[in-house]
């Protein structure tokens, strides 16, 4: 990719980006009623309190100015206090983070290590009964309720069979002192294997509800690009230089259907940032999809502004980082 | 003058290729199976106050959390037991397809509408409401789905109206992008430019000549959103910020069930069947319809 | 049918490939004979559909699925390929039989680089190769290096690296060649090396292949629906017309008599600079659908000559000379 396309899909993402904070800062000023009001609810504030909510949402001030307000203070990190915590949004957001992140990263984890292996196998044994219960397996994949699933899972393994924590990320007694946040990877560092099985097994539900989806829809995509891939001439040339069917099958084909995987699996790790709002509300997974969910409810509306923001730019950036990918692993694409 | 004849050419050709869809389509005893589900969820949905054994909102303290009928505990005119407030599960399954599908139905079709008249515009028009309408689509693809539907149900409050504004506010951007690529193609082809050189007006090309043309894949992917906006639904509804109680819904019905797993499993699972059944079903179906119908997939 | 000899290569006997489709059983190719001499050109003419592609991924052993060998004896220097199990039949393939693609833009790896596709060849039949590591690689470039310079590809060194993409057509099927012939098979079946190309390339590519059959001795396949080619190139032609040989022979003889009508149709609408103002007259109708056939002669629909006495069963028929043809006035033209 040269270096000028480059450029010129990274200042298309600037539009997109400043639309995106229209719509958040739309979300909440133009909503009929008084903001205030109802972030107080029947909570009992002084008026000074009152005054200073409106202060700081800058509902004195005309629109424009509040937006690039807004804008201001949202490219420097700062979204204001949130009332609930005492504490400044940003703070309470970095504190929820890593869990949430750690959740989709094995999230996405289980679904490439099932899904490409499971998608090249129904492609090679088309029509197998393989093949046949992967494509059942991928409809039900993407017709489950996650939050219904979740609950199964619990109602098995937890309460049925008790062989998994029913919610949380770690036993009390693991407990250690962070330094990557990533409690699989902390657990190890501090060199505790227990602690690193006991994070493992709070994980392993959640991450397998919310990666399903993910499973399901990549693996059709590795299927269908294989068996595409496989129709290609440049397979039947690698047949007729007689290569074993190895190097036909991973070197030839492989390589070239995981293109389509790669850029799709980008993508859907968006779509991971959805499901953490119900996967750790069912699980009760301490992360930012849970607390977004919590401020709904407290109407802390700030922390709910600053967090779907930063769900739609890291989303926007998934899909900018999944273009490049696939220019970059396409050798044709030339722009 | 023009019209007729354009009619006339047009007109009989599309019904023939649409029959012969519909032959592929029902000879797909699968994707057939599962639209007559679809169906009977439909059925069910409209005659609820016929067909339910009981009242949704009768409550009784007396069955609370009763088994289902197979159970010891069980009755056979609680079917599939009752939840903590002792209401008949499946009589609020039964109602709880009147939301689902309702708001499904009327999501999409809303979405659909809306999508189609931006995606023509977009793409017939060009210019100045192109660059205007994919802008607004790209900025709204930005956001993960469902995050966008729940800052906007946090902002408005819940309610049946407020869902179906929330989930068209994102929706209508898919069925607007398959149009305005279909557009984009068709305004090209021979009879589209035989009518403007006929002087047709520009809002008759669109919905006589072109969007006839069009239809399929739109029919198609409104079809499959419409198992997603359902999911959709049901998750808000989870998060309790869907339709408000008593009225049933399968996503609350879930989330009611929680509570209970330790004693009573079946609160949640059964309404839990009933959105994966419909969902499956819709799934199913709409890859028959797409199968039949787009001829990409004819090989 | 003339009998074996020790010069022989190739001999495919009764060989029939069908393709099971919707509508029914698809005879592609139905009773194909062909004899390949040591070191001689064929050159395999007819129209797309006649039968001659798939007739030499039989040899080669590529019929994919929905399509099988029915029937049929493929003898290679004495052995029968069709009794070869998969790993012996890889050994075959490339080593001793090699093949190019038609569309040399898709029958290479998008992406590879050519020096990946070239080693991989090598390394696959590894002949005469090092056994070090570091020698082994220097040995698989430098044998590269070389066959990217016998197909007359400039800085090969350089070239090795790049993706397909990087090349021009021309020189995609000169790649193409060049991986073929890279572990010096003793039989090139070149299908349609010329048809995605332009005239003057055609001819540096045809000139390429003529000139290593000659250096290596090696035999070759040329697959062509164009005879011009085969006139210039091949020491022996067949013509392949819906899914059988209609007409077989030294290339003079074949295209000096035509024996079959339709081989003399192709000559007809073959455009020849040394017979100017002479029209090309295609020939009318189209080839009929190979499933269910009627026991008749296939060419029969668009056949200038037919008569009563076609509505049979044709076999081939001796035209004196080696030169044989599937029609019934084969004999009769004899007798006069």
């Amino acid at each position: 990719m040269s270096l000028a396309r480059f450029v010129e899909r990274l200042l298309q993402l600037i539009p997109v980006l400043l639309g995106v904070s229209v719509i958040v800062f739309a979300m909440i000023t133009l909503t009929p009623g008084d903001p205030v009001q109802i972030m107080i609810g029947d909570q009992i504030v002084t008026p000074e309190q009152e005054a200073a909510m409106r202060r700081d949402l800058g509902l004195d001030r005309p629109i424009h100015e509040r937006f690039f307000a807004f804008l201001g203070n949202a490219v420097q990190g700062d979204f204001g206090q949130s009332f609930y915590h005492r504490r400044p949004v940003i703070d309470v957001i970095k504190e929820r983070l890593p869990a949430t992140i750690e959740l989709s990263l094995v999230a996405l984890i289980i679904a490439l290590v099932t899904a490409i292996p499971l998608g090249v196998l129904a492609a090679i044994k088309r029509n197998s009964f393989l093949d046949r219960l992967a494509t059942v397996g991928s409809l039900l994949g993407v017709s489950l309720p996650g939050f219904w699933f979740g609950i199964l899972l619990i109602m098995l393994f937890a309460v049925h069979l008790q062989i998994l924590p029913v919610s949380g990320r770690i036993g009390y007694a693991s407990e250690i002192e962070p330094i990557t946040h990533l409690l699989l990877i902390d657990t190890l560092l501090r060199g505790r294997v227990d602690a690193f099985f006991d994070a493992l097994s709070h994980i392993i539900m959640p991450a397998i509800t919310l990666g399903l989806p993910m499973t399901a829809i990549l693996m059709r995509v590795t299927r269908t690009s294989m068996l595409e891939v496989m129709r290609q001439d440049y397979i039947t040339f690698a047949e007729a230089k007689g290569l074993s069917r190895q190097k036909v099958l991973f070197r030839h084909a492989l390589k070239n259907a995981l293109i389509p995987t790669v850029s799709v699996a980008a993508i859907e790790t968006g779509s991971l940032l959805g499901g953490n709002m119900i996967v750790e509300t069912v699980f009760g997974w301490p992360g930012l999809g849970r607390l977004v969910v919590e401020s709904i409810f407290v109407r802390n509306y700030p922390l709910v502004q600053a967090a779907v923001l930063f769900y739609a730019v890291t989303y926007v950036m998934l899909n900018f980082f999944a273009d490049i990918l696939y220019t970059i692993l396409n050798p044709r694409v030339k722009l | 003058m023009p019209d007729t004849d354009t009619k006339a050419s047009t007109g009989p050709v599309q019904e023939t290729i649409f029959r012969r869809n519909m032959r592929n389509f029902v000879g797909n005893r699968l994707a057939f199976g599962s639209a007559l589900v679809v169906l009977i969820f439909i059925f069910l949905a409209i005659f609820a106050p016929l067909v339910a054994p009981h009242d949704p909102a009768e409550t009784d303290l007396f069955r609370r959390l009763q088994p289902p009928a197979w159970m010891p505990g069980g009755e056979w005119s609680y079917l599939l037991g009752c939840d903590a407030l002792g209401r008949d599960i499946l009589t609020r399954i039964i109602y709880g397809a009147r939301i689902s599908i309702f708001i499904g139905a009327a999501v999409v079709l809303v979405a659909t509408t809306i999508g189609i008249i931006a995606g023509l515009a977009a793409g017939y028009l060009r210019g100045w409401v192109d660059m205007v309408i994919s802008r607004v689509v790209d900025i709204l693809l930005g956001f993960p789905y469902l995050i966008f539907a729940i800052g906007l149900m946090a902002m408005m409050g819940p309610g049946l109206i407020n869902i179906i504004i929330a989930l068209v506010y994102k929706e209508w951007v898919i069925p607007c992008r398959v149009v305005r690529g279909e557009t984009l193609v068709t305004r090209e082809l021979e009879y589209v430019e035989a009518a403007r050189a006929l002087g047709a007006s520009g809002r008759h090309i669109m919905l006589r000549e072109i969007l006839p043309n069009i239809l399929s894949p739109v029919i198609v992917v409104s079809t499959i959103r419409m198992a997603h906006v359902i999911i959709l639904e049901a998750s808000l509804s989870f998060l309790g910020l869907g339709v408000q109680p008593p009225t049933a819904s399968w996503g609350a019905m879930v989330s009611d069930g929680r509570a209970f797993i330790l004693q009573a499993w079946w609160v949640s699972t059964f309404p839990g069947i009933a959105i994966l059944l419909l969902v499956l079903a819709i799934n199913v179906a709409s890859q028959g319809l797409r199968d039949a119908f787009d001829p990409r997939f004819h090989e | 049918m003339s009998a074996p000899t020790d010069k022989t290569l190739l001999q495919v006997e009764g060989l029939r490939t069908v393709f099971e489709t919707r509508d029914g059983t698809v005879c592609a190719v139905d009773g194909v004979d062909v004899i390949v001499e040591r070191g001689e050109c064929l050159g395999v003419v007819g129209e797309s559909g006649s039968g001659k592609s798939v007739t030499f991924n039989s040899v080669m052993g590529l019929v994919r699925s929905p399509g099988r060998i029915e029937a049929g004896r493929i003898m290679f220097e004495g052995r029968d390929l069709r009794a070869l199990n998969q790993t012996e039949m890889r050994a075959v393939r490339g080593r001793d039989i090699a093949m190019t693609m038609q569309d040399a833009m898709t029958a290479l790896n998008p992406a590879l680089t050519v020096g990946e596709q070239i080693a991989e060849m090598l390394e696959a039949h590894d002949k005469g190769l090092p056994s070090g590591r570091n020698a082994r690689r220097r040995a698989i470039r430098a044998h590269s290096v070389k066959m990217l310079g016998l197909v007359g590809i400039a800085s090969p060194e350089t070239r090795l690296g790049q993706y397909p993409h990087e090349f021009s057509g021309g020189m995609r099927q000169r790649i193409m060649i060049a991986i073929a012939l890279a572990s010096m098979p003793k039989l090139l079946i070149a299908d349609e090396p010329t048809t995605a190309l332009d005239v003057t390339i055609q001819a540096q590519v045809l000139e390429l292949i003529t000139d290593t059959r000659a250096k290596l001795g090696m035999s070759v396949v040329l697959i062509t629906h164009d005879l011009g080619v085969v006139a210039e190139h091949c020491d022996r032609v067949m013509v392949m017309y819906a899914g059988q040989v209609v007409e077989q022979g030294r290339t003079a003889d074949v295209i000096m008599r035509p024996k079959h009508p339709y081989t003399k149709g192709l000559l007809g609408s073959l455009p020849r600079l040394s017979l100017r103002g002479q029209r090309i007259e295609p020939i009318e109708g189209q080839v009929p659908e190979l499933i269910d056939l009627p026991a008749q002669c296939r060419f029969y629909s668009r056949c200038r000559e037919r008569g009563p006495e076609c509505l049979k069963n044709i076999e081939m028929r001796d035209a004196g000379n080696g030169q044989t043809a599937r029609c019934v006035r084969v004999q009769k033209e004899l007798a006069t």
